[in-house]
């Protein structure tokens, strides 16, 4: 099976046994769904891929999460996460996967996400947990280290941009209606940002270790 | 003729403002209901809204009511799928949803073009109630 849909499987597992910590998160300021949304998504999304050809290409894989994910979430972070997937198929076409491709990836992905949210870092927002990690990510692999070192350094990153999150007042989506109630709080939308990329990281460095 | 969407996350809503604006608009009006994210569930799908972007252009162009949050980010998504031609006839009103419903289809029943009928829906939110 293509490496790209064991690691949905992956992602998907780890939504799945955080379903209810989301959702708890989303209770308290927003509207209670996004991990029941999440798990919902991404259990469709590896149902939806197991059904491409075994050798399909990390292009088609995302692009069908993607489509898959803005069909099925049903809250925000369906067009969200799902334009994030479909820019970083865009970018995945054709293309070898090397660490300067997921870095492209991750930056389209991202700035999708900017563009469909017209949100900005610092709005407690998913991208408060992506842009830190992409750009540990980016300095990691410009220094020469390791993948899996890479994703350790975007992980660390997006938890700590999680943490930020609590400072924060909410100005987007349904948390902005508590305005300065949602102090305290992390956000949802980026605890799911960095459960997302702990299992891609967790995920590969099993996969590098079961190659060597 | 400009078609009428209705972008809800509940799909009851969007039915029942379906069928208010019906009330008021001409024999053979489009006006589709997008709501919800399918078997019962509360949210938006984005592939329903182009699929109901698609049935109600009859070359004239759509304007979308939304109702909040995920139904704009939706509808947006939506618009990327579509190709260039329809996607520049596609308007997603600034308005009221059930006001700017009721008033585009008012207005686009009486032949109005689509920044004519986008404008009417928009107009909705001057609809004081005291």
């Amino acid at each position: 099976m293509s490496v790209a849909i064991s690691a949905l499987e992956a992602v998907s597992e780890a939504i799945g046994r955080n379903k209810e910590y989301l959702t708890s998160l989303d209770a308290a300021i927003g509207d209670a769904d996004h991990g029941i949304n999440m798990a919902r998504g991404f259990d469709a999304v590896v149902a939806k891929a197991r059904t491409l050809p075994p050798d399909a290409d990390v292009g088609t894989v995302l692009k069908t999460a993607g489509m898959t994910l803005i069909s099925t979430v049903g809250g925000a972070a369906g067009p969200l996460y799902g334009t994030a997937f479909l820019r970083a198929a865009g970018t995945a076409q054709g293309a070898a996967i090397d660490g300067a491709a997921v870095i492209r990836m991750l930056e389209a992905a991202i700035n999708g996400i900017k563009e469909r949210g017209k949100a900005v870092r610092g709005e407690k927002t998913m991208l408060d947990a992506l842009e830190p990690a992409v750009e540990a990510f980016a300095d990691r692999y410009k220094a020469g280290r390791p993948l899996v070192e890479c994703l350790d350094a975007a992980c660390e990153a997006a938890d700590k941009g999680v943490a930020f999150t609590k400072t924060i007042i909410a100005t987007k989506g349904r948390a902005s209606y508590l305005g300065e109630r949602s102090i305290g709080h992390q956000d949802p939308g980026a605890t799911s940002s960095f459960i997302i990329l702990k299992a891609l990281a967790d995920f590969c460095r099993q996969y590098e270790s079961g190659e060597n | 003729m400009v078609g009428i969407v209705i972008v809800s996350h509940s799909a009851k809503i969007a039915e029942g403002i379906r069928d208010m604006a019906v009330q008021m608009a001409k024999p053979g009006q489009k006006i589709v209901a997008a709501g919800g994210a399918g078997e019962g569930v509360i949210g938006t799908d984005a592939v329903k809204i182009y699929e109901a972007i698609k049935e109600a252009d009859l070359g004239d162009g759509v304007v979308v009511l939304v109702d909040l949050g995920s139904a704009i980010l939706s509808t947006e998504t939506a618009l990327e799928l579509l190709d260039e031609d329809t996607r520049m006839r596609v308007r997603i009103a600034d308005a009221p949803v059930v006001e700017g419903a009721i008033s585009a289809a008012v207005q686009a029943s009486l032949g109005g073009d689509l920044t004519e009928v986008a404008a009417t829906a928009e107009g909705a939110r001057e609809l004081h109630k005291k």
